[in-house]
């Protein structure tokens, strides 16, 4: 399973219209990823990661070359189905949790079983399940009011993993977090990554997350300088 | 639609206090609507039956030439009793009255009345005829309302004269002696008027066996035709209180405009604020899986929640509040008799499921629309911008 393709990029441009002329977040890029990856994107403030990771997340789509995930074409997605692609097959963590504030920690963590209609047991069973991989039994009736940024963290991780998608996108998920949290969050998602073969991409200039990844892919100026896998 | 009916729920109550403003001012637009277009039925209701007790019993039959409003045709409005309706007569269903314009002259002024004949005996109408029932030498027996005795002055025991001209057009004067006053709520039957034994009239204006309007009981259908009288069905003769009543609501649907007005405007007001407020949970919902078209539909039905829970909190508070309406009803602050129409002091609101339903249906069908018109600006929205909290 390692080396299927779950992400293929190829010649992709991503300009954004600024002022009266355009601005190249990413300037042909040529990359692929395979399943059960444990990948970051590397680089400098400005150098295209979020702006990379959106449109491998169908957020966004590319001004030109192309991007698959998952034998979908982000560029040639409706609405509907770069909807359906992220509700099934995608897990996204932001640096800033983004937790439903007004929902228990149960219900943020359900939200994508709902989403995906799944039966009340099942869904039970996923969200207790995750919540256990998480560490987050004491916090079920929590709201994210009440957490600190590491348990926040944690449960938007859960959030991205209870459907167990093909594929989670991180983009700066220590950048909020203290050391020791930022080493427990990491060391969690290693586990996951291994355990239940999710390919996880980063988008990351912390050296704490960066020393756990399995592949570094270097960005600079919208382009890739690098790629260096970790043999161990 | 069920998720985004328990999401919208959950957001409005974590949203606190500001979704119960929302949602109490918008109960406040429910109830007062629903009260005052109770109001409105009550009094209509309410008219009708006075009218019913006081002036057209089941319904009439006019003399062909008798016009109400004009009191120059009163003179040759008259004729004799049709013989079909004699037995209805006897027997107290059925009553004569006969109509003759003359003048009255309280304190040495004179004014033009409306002199009505009536049996003493009927039990048709409320009015106290009983006490017609009398023999007062030298003057006749008379009742009035109590608008007309306000206006001339005039209280029970009192004598004054009055005048007619007799079917040859002949003035004649006699005086009549008050016997009693009544209070009704329907003033066509007290201003201007004076009634006295139908027989004494008859022969004052030596029109025996004659009458101008005779007024049957029981509301019933297919009332034979007389030649010569017209039949007038308590529907038709009723009709103008269903017309007044309608103006009159208009007039009053001013007032809840501007109350629905007001809740919209707060109503909107939240719903551009939570856009601006929450792109990241709107980014959120899209990265989880959303179209930003669901998102649209998420937020309007959250908007449209308010209404649904200000019917709830109305059915709450506000149905104990419009039964004890219903019970001890509405007194008006100022004299309804002065209203120159139908209306009782006090108005007992009449509520209809109609009216309750078509209520909420309305409110929830412009919160709708007040929700839905902001929410549009998601759909236009660049997801990773709302998930910077960064879009337009
Ligand atoms: N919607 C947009 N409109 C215009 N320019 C944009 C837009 N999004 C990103 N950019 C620009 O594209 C470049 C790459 O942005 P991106 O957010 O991908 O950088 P990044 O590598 O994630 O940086 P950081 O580490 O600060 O998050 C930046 O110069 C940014 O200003
Ligand atoms: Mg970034």
């Amino acid at each position: 399973m390692e080396n299927s393709t779950i992400i293929r990029i190829e010649k992709l441009v991503k300009k954004f219209p600024m002022g009266k002329g355009e601005f190249t977040a990413l300037n042909g890029i040529d990359l692929t990823v395979g399943r059960g990856e444990f990948a970051g994107l590397i680089g400098p403030s400005g150098s295209g990661k979020t702006t990379l990771l959106n449109v491998v997340g169908s957020l966004d789509v590319p001004s030109s070359g192309s991007v698959t995930v998952l034998d979908h074409s982000i560029g040639e997605l409706s609405a509907k189905e770069a909807a359906l692609l992220r509700k099934q097959n995608l897990g996204f963590i932001f640096q800033s949790y983004n937790l439903f504030a007004v929902h228990t920690v149960y219900e943020n963590i359900e939200f994508p079983l709902l989403l995906l209609k799944y039966g009340p047991a099942e869904r039970k069973k996923m969200v207790l399940e995750a919540i256990e991989w998480l560490g987050l039994t004491d916090k079920i009736r929590s709201k994210p009011p009440q957490l600190s940024g590491g348990e926040c963290q944690r449960v938007a991780i859960a959030r991205a993993m209870v459907k167990k998608p093909s594929l989670v996108l991180a983009d700066e998920p220590t950048a909020n977090l203290d050391a020791a949290n930022s080493h427990n969050i990491l060391k969690t998602m290693e586990v996951l990554n291994r355990e239940l073969k999710t390919t996880f991409l980063f988008a990351t200039h912390d050296e704490k997350v960066i020393s756990y990844l399995r592949r570094k892919i270097f960005l600079a100026d919208g382009k890739v300088i690098n790629d260096e896998r970790v043999t161990s | 639609m069920k998720l985004a009916f328990k999401l919208a729920y959950r957001n409005l109550m974590g949203a606190g206090l500001r979704t119960w403003l929302n949602v109490i001012v918008l109960s406040f637009s429910f109830l007062i609507i629903i009260w005052m277009k109770g109001i409105m039925t009550g009094w209509d209701h309410q008219a009708k039956i006075d009218m019913t007790n006081w002036e057209i019993g089941g319904g009439q039959y006019w003399q062909k030439d008798y016009d109400p409003y004009d009191p120059f045709t009163f003179s040759d409005s008259h004729a004799p009793v049709p013989a079909e309706l004699r037995g209805e007569i006897d027997k107290g269903d059925a009553e004569a009255v006969l109509i003759a314009q003359g003048s009255i002259y309280p304190q040495g002024r004179m004014q033009s009345v409306i002199i009505k004949g009536i049996n003493p005996g009927q039990n048709i109408f409320l009015l106290p005829t009983q006490k017609l029932d009398t023999v007062i030498s030298d003057a006749i027996p008379s009742v009035i309302g109590s608008l007309m005795a306000g206006n001339l002055k005039l209280a029970i025991g009192d004598r004054v004269m009055i005048q007619w001209r007799d079917r040859g057009g002949t003035f004649d004067a006699a005086e009549i002696y008050i016997t009693d006053i009544f209070y009704a709520n329907v003033p066509a039957v007290d201003q201007g008027q004076i009634y006295i034994p139908l027989e004494k009239l008859r022969s004052m204006m030596s029109l025996e066996d004659e009458a101008t309007i005779l007024t049957y009981r029981n509301a019933e259908e297919g009332r034979p035709g007389y030649n010569g009288w017209m039949n007038k069905s308590k529907a038709e003769l009723t009709k103008s209180v269903d017309e007044l009543i309608k103006v009159k609501s208009a007039g009053i649907s001013v007032f809840y405009i501007i109350l629905i007005l007001l809740a919209m405007l707060a109503i909107f007001d939240t719903q551009v604020l939570s856009i601006f407020r929450r792109q990241k949970e709107i980014g959120t919902y899209i990265a989880l899986g959303y179209t930003r078209k669901e998102v649209v539909g998420l937020f309007t039905v959250e908007g449209t929640m308010y209404s649904v829970l200000a019917a709830l909190l109305s059915a709450v508070y506000g149905m104990p509040f419009l039964a004890w309406q219903a019970k001890v009803g509405w007194t008006m602050p100022m004299d309804a008799s002065q209203f120159g129409m139908a209306m009782a002091q006090t108005l007992y609101p009449v509520y209809s499921a109609g009216l309750v339903i078509s209520t909420v249906l309305i409110i929830m069908t412009v919160t709708a629309i007040v929700s839905y018109y902001p929410s549009r600006r998601i759909a236009k929205m660049n997801p990773t911008e709302a998930l910077r909290g960064k879009a337009q």
